[in-house]
């Protein structure tokens, strides 16, 4: 199931080889981080070197989607066309992902309710065929 | 064997205005406009230099000015990745580095701004009133690294400073109690400090608690106030020997010391390092930077007389303040209420030209000029008997920093 957060006019990502794999995942609406497969130290955004190990071997580990809410900002101005204002960008710190926090936003959701370290769950944001984007909102909305 | 020392001999600006202003000069028609003006005060001729340094991704090339202002021989022409604004010490560094290895004799440093004959900043190219995209977004291929790395944020509308910004600072809102009046007395203090400053483009425009209160939100907890303008203009700094310092026009000003500094994972500061660790996050994270600073001048936060801080937004000020050791960490907002800031009475008279808040937007390197006037007693808010500034560039993102001492 997926729901439209968004106009179709918010900015796309761009992704080069050592990313792609990550908007892949997405698509098939599978939350991933990056391990190391040498000291599985996990990490996003996905990148080519371990920053703990320097290993260049690593594998991708599904989470829950469940998480906390560590910062976040309610903006008042749109970035794209055709925007509901205001709207949240948030950092979750993702549960069962060895400390991995991810830059996201905040859906159905009272402004005046967010409050950091209050529970947060994955939801999907089909843009296209291709292309999914993982958002949150407030856990059991 | 003592080496040699990099002394600042002379300063200067073009006129500044409000973002989009200046369309009847070219962004680089106005840093020659500036980097003239800077030799000049120095008391130097063009004939000179041989070194230019910039930072910020500059639009204008030091080989291009260097032919334009027909420089002799351009011996050190020199760009800082820092990103945006966290390089304007970092370039004053690298200036300093070339003289003091002999790899120049003059390096002027510049930057020039002018928004508006090319692109907003925080846009990411993107315009919010253009129609919407008739096709459904689509993955994109990116060909930078950079870009590669904000695929993690764009698609979440983390494009504008004040939204990245708002990150951190709202973390730290919820670790110490720091809250937006004491982020908006800041303001108002850099405001006060522009009344007295004829270049300053809010000069005019007296603000008070309650006019900080009332403008409106753009990224909570950023209100209008707490963001630093966006301005057109261009300044310069002339970095040169301390033995050909010594006779030239105005005061020398020596560099004491110089550090740039990025932690673990900083990248490009709150759109990429959500993972940065959790005692950093709410921070400037110029702490070990300070460290290192301090050390190599023999100085610490009290031998401060007065100091210009980068400000982006009003809370990387305040992360600064205890970065810096200025006060304790979760402390800003209290030190900052206690009036340190202020020019008159304050323990710690802070961007005396009013800053990116109140005098302009130029990437912080009016930061740098107006260390400069400080210590030689031409800022229009002086403190008295100044003889070491602080000036920092940037923070919450890679940043780095000078320490200026008085001759």
């Amino acid at each position: 199931m997926s729901e439209r957060f968004f106009p179709d006019s918010m900015p796309p990502p761009l992704a080069d080889t050592t990313t792609l794999p990550w908007w892949q995942a997405a698509a098939e609406h599978r939350l991933v981080v990056q391990r190391c497969t040498s000291c599985e130290h996990t990490r996003l955004p996905p990148a080519p070197v371990c920053p703990e190990c320097r290993s260049a071997d690593s594998d991708w580990k599904e989470v829950s989607g469940r998480g906390e809410v560590y910062t976040y900002t309610i903006v008042h101005r749109p970035i794209a066309a055709g925007q509901e204002l205001p709207y949240v960008i948030a950092v979750i710190a993702l549960e069962g992902a060895g400390g991995v926090r991810i830059i996201s936003n905040l859906v159905d959701v009272n402004p005046d309710e967010i409050e950091i370290g209050s529970p947060v769950e994955l939801v999907w944001e089909d843009m296209s065929a291709d292309l999914a984007i993982p958002r949150f909102r407030p856990m059991g909305r | 064997m003592s080496r040699p020392r990099a002394h600042i001999v002379g300063v200067g600006e073009s006129r500044y205005t409000r973002w989009g202003k200046i369309g009847d000069v070219t962004e680089h028609a106005l840093a020659c406009q500036a980097i003239q003006r800077a030799v000049a005060d120095a008391g130097l001729s063009m004939d000179d230099v041989d070194g230019l340094a910039s930072f910020a991704e500059d639009r204008n090339e030091a080989v291009f000015l260097a032919a334009e202002l027909g420089l002799p021989a351009l011996r050190f022409g020199n760009m800082v990745w820092m990103p945006g604004g966290g390089g304007g010490c970092a370039a004053i560094s690298n200036a300093a580095m070339a003289v003091e290895t002999g790899q120049a004799a003059v390096v002027v440093v510049y930057r020039s701004l002018c928004q508006g004959q090319f692109f907003r900043f925080g846009t990411g190219g993107m315009n919010a009133a253009a129609p919407a995209d008739p096709e459904p977004p689509k993955l994109q291929q990116a060909k930078s690294l950079m870009l590669a790395s904000i695929g993690f944020s764009m698609p979440y509308g983390l494009l504008m400073a004040a939204a990245a910004y708002a990150l951190p600072t709202r973390r730290h809102m919820h670790l110490y109690g720091t809250t937006s009046e004491q982020l908006g007395m800041l303001a108002v203090t850099f405001r006060e400090h522009a009344s007295r400053n004829p270049r300053a483009v809010m000069g005019g425009r007296p603000m008070t608690l309650e006019d900080h209160q009332a403008s409106p939100m753009i990224a909570d907890p950023h209100r209008l106030f707490d963001c630093c303008l966006e301005s057109d203009g261009a300044c310069a700094v002339v970095v040169t020997t301390e033995e050909r310092a010594r006779d030239l026009a105005k005061r020398p000003v020596e560099i004491l010391a110089s550090e740039q500094g990025a932690p673990k994972g900083y990248a490009f500061g709150p759109f990429s390092n959500a993972n940065i660790a959790d005692e950093l996050y709410a921070t400037g994270g110029c702490e070990e930077m300070a460290g290192r600073l301090w050390s190599k001048a023999g100085l610490g936060p009290s031998d401060v007389d007065v100091a210009q801080l980068y400000e982006h937004f009003t809370g990387c000020v305040l992360m600064q303040l205890e970065d810096y050791g200025f006060c304790k960490r979760g402390e800003g907002g209290p030190f900052i209420e206690s009036g340190a800031l202020a020019w008159k009475g304050g323990s710690l008279p802070t961007n005396t030209h009013g800053g990116s808040l109140s005098e302009a937007y130029i990437h912080g390197l009016n930061h740098v000029v107006e260390g400069v006037r400080s210590l030689r007693g031409e800022s229009t808010s002086p403190v008295d008997n100044a003889e070491v500034c602080l000036v920092t560039s940037a923070a919450c993102v890679p940043s780095s920093a000078i320490l200026l001492g008085r001759r």
